[in-house]
């Protein structure tokens, strides 16, 4: 066909305008594309971060705080479970199994969590991901910890390290309970979601770390290394807390590691204790999903205990709801992106247009009509949208395949190589119909043009 | 639409006006008859509408009121787009200058419009489109040149390959709207020679706008337009 060899060729006679534009469209489409494939992505690993768990159980409190604090290890919980509460409700007919989540220790600035095995067992990621170990097995004594994959990397733990606890969430040197060393006996492999950075125990490990800071003579077993630095036992001298309580370090109040050796600091934290039947909430799973909801209800009015039972997809969903505003800012970024891209391409047409005036009121003196004149110049402003699109795409997908594994290491974010969704379709679209139009108007404007002039292209 | 009749005029204007804004009209010509086969040099001082004419003969432009008839067909009757058909299939057009399509080499400029309208396609009367480019261009010197990019050739190669371009698929009326005005001296004549020879073989009418007074005593007739148009500003 004529029209389309006129356009192939004058598209290729300006070669570096031509690629330029097709560039900048691409660049747009990459932009918007990608931005879809991120935002698919951001909510699929927020999602994604917990599965296989029906309830999640705290004590009465809000329900993103129930959500954020025994999930994400953001902020505390609003107070703590009775393990007895727990093991109460584990006998409910529909309940499968329970797995308690004791918060409130660090270690070097990762949170220490004491569980059961139950915990890694029934515990899932994203599509079905199991929690597995890279090396090791489940902590099984009270000596035993079990690691993230952060944080075995960044404290170079391997399975034998020695680890020691500290209580509160800032790592400040002060009552380190190194009374009670602890041995990494697993690492766990990477699943890009908080676990990563958090150090389990189990709950006996926990309770037996206090027991070594309120009993002293305990500690005669501990290694001679460590036990120079082993604060005085103060029996008595911590009552109960809520673990909840933890991450605030009494500030000020805490002398520095060498003044561990005064028996005064275990007399300025009165409230320094862990409850030892106290956990800050506890994982539930269903026998039958269906009745996640009604047990949800039943453990909001239980009588004994105030507990907030939320289920996590809900909870998730919600918190999605309140942070996912950021997405709609990210896609008003891509659509002014385009917006630039479109543009620009119809700058670039339009001043082309402006140099091939001569060559319209050739095609018209040669007897082209509107329809020729059009043709060709709606066929090169949309080829130019389309071929924009097709590399922008690819783009898209080249940059995925190869920074898929480097910004799932960076970012723990995995943006998964899928088939474009209808969103980005309908992007496509958009971007290839406004191409089109956009010919429209130096195409009338060229036939108008040449109209106007006559034949004559001295005008 | 095309039918013309074969024993009309080229051109004929009877009390044919046409203004660009009302009011103000730029051509007025009470009548005019170019017969078929003629050579016209038609000049006058800018200003007395030559370029207007051009585009009211080619088609483009609409009479205010009067008649124009190329070939017998009245243009007043005709649309916008049977007037650009009859233009693709009857008229041959070369400019001053700048009369190439940049990006297509000069085989493909001469065969634009016998590709681009069927009618003057089958007026080549069944010779190939290669071979048909082959005779024009060695009609006008240039068929060494088929190949060529529009980028190597001289101003008078453009010229001539604007010329057999107006003159594939033979149509009858051929407007040359000051086609010499960029070549020298020399080059002019040798231009012109070609392109009455062209011309003759083709059968074509030749209506030639020039300042130049000096090629005048090589065409059939002479038109003045500043006698012609009683609207001339000058």
């Amino acid at each position: 066909m004529l029209v389309v060899r006129l356009a192939l060729k004058s598209l290729r006679s300006r070669l570096l305008t031509t690629m330029l534009t097709i560039l900048s469209i691409a660049l747009s489409v990459t932009l918007l594309v990608g931005i879809e494939h991120v935002r698919a992505g951001v909510r699929e690993s927020f999602a994604g971060t917990i599965r296989g768990v029906d309830l999640i159980v705290g004590a009465r409190g809000g329900t993103l705080q129930v959500l954020l604090s025994s999930v994400f290890g953001i902020g505390s919980p609003a107070g703590s479970v009775k393990l007895s509460t727990m093991k109460r409700w584990a006998a409910h007919p529909a309940v499968k199994w329970v797995a308690p989540y004791s918060l409130g220790d660090s270690h070097r600035g990762f949170r220490v969590v004491g569980t059961t095995p139950t915990f890694f067992e029934r515990y899932r990621f994203r599509n079905n991901g199991e929690i597995t170990f890279a090396s090791g097995r489940v902590a099984q004594s009270d000596t035993e910890v079990v690691v993230g994959s952060d944080v075995a990397e960044q404290l170079k733990y391997t399975v034998g390290a020695p680890v020691v606890v500290t209580h509160g969430l800032q790592d400040i040197g002060t009552s380190n309970h190194e009374a009670h060393p602890f041995v990494v006996v697993g690492v766990l492999a990477r699943t890009f979601t908080p676990i990563d950075r958090s150090v389990y125990v189990t709950l006996e490990g926990i309770e037996a770390m206090h027991d070594g800071e309120e009993f002293a003579p305990a500690v005669a077993a501990a290694p001679p290394t460590m036990s120079g630095v082993t604060p005085p036992a103060m029996p008595g001298a911590a009552p109960p807390v809520m673990p909840g309580a933890a991450p605030p370090v009494m500030p000020g109040a805490e002398p520095p590691p060498v003044a561990a050796l005064v028996p005064a600091p275990a007399v300025n934290e009165p409230e320094h204790d862990h409850g030892d039947d106290q956990i800050s909430s506890f994982f539930v799973g269903t026998k039958n999903r269906f009745e996640a909801l009604m047990l949800q209800r039943e453990m909001n009015t239980d009588l004994v205990e105030p507990l907030t039972a939320v289920i996590p997809g809900v909870a998730l969903g919600e918190l999605w709801q309140n942070i996912g505003s950021a997405e709609v800012g990210l896609r008003v970024v891509a659509i002014f992106a385009v917006a630039i891209g479109l543009t620009g391409m119809l700058v670039s047409l339009y001043s082309s247009l402006e140099a091939r005036r001569r060559e319209m009121a050739i095609f018209r003196a040669i007897g082209a009509g509107p329809r020729t004149i059009i043709s060709l110049l709606v066929l090169e402003s949309s080829l130019l949208a389309f071929l924009g699109c097709v590399l922008g795409v690819a783009m898209v997908y080249g940059g995925l395949a190869l920074a898929q594994g480097p910004i799932e290491q960076r970012f723990g974010l995995h943006l998964a190589i899928r088939p474009l969704g209808s969103t980005e379709y309908l992007y496509l679209a958009v971007v290839l119909g406004a191409g089109t139009l956009i010919g429209f108007v130096p195409a009338w404007k060229a036939y108008r043009t040449s109209l106007v002039d006559g034949l004559s292209p001295r005008a | 639409m095309s039918v013309t009749s074969a024993s009309a005029p080229a051109v004929e204007l009877s009390q044919l006006r046409f203004a660009y804004r009302t009011g103000r009209e730029v051509l007025s010509i009470d009548h005019l008859v170019i017969a078929r086969g003629e050579t016209v040099f038609l000049h006058g001082p800018s200003g007395s509408g030559k370029t207007t004419l051009l585009g009211l003969l080619a088609g483009v432009l609409q009479a205010s009121s009067g008649n124009i008839r190329v070939l017998g067909q009245d243009f007043s009757t005709m649309s916008i787009g049977a007037r650009d058909a009859f233009r693709a299939r009857h008229l041959g057009y070369v400019f001053q200058m700048f009369n190439l399509i940049p990006y297509l080499s000069v085989r493909d400029n001469i065969l634009l419009p016998v590709r681009l309208d069927a009618g003057r396609r089958a007026r080549l009367k069944g010779v190939s489109l290669n071979v048909a480019a082959q005779q024009v261009a060695s009609q006008l010197d240039i068929a060494a040149l088929l190949d060529a990019p529009i980028g190597e050739l001289s101003v008078g190669q453009q010229q001539r390959v604007a010329a057999a371009r107006a003159l594939i698929g033979s149509p009858e009326v051929v407007i040359a709207d000051e086609p010499t005005s960029a070549l020298d001296t020399d080059r002019r004549e040798q231009f012109l020679q070609l392109l009455f020879a062209s011309c003759a073989s083709a059968g074509a009418t030749l209506l030639f706008v020039s300042h130049d007074h000096t090629l005048m005593p090589l065409f059939s007739r002479v038109v003045s337009l500043g006698d012609i148009n009683r609207a001339a500003a000058c």
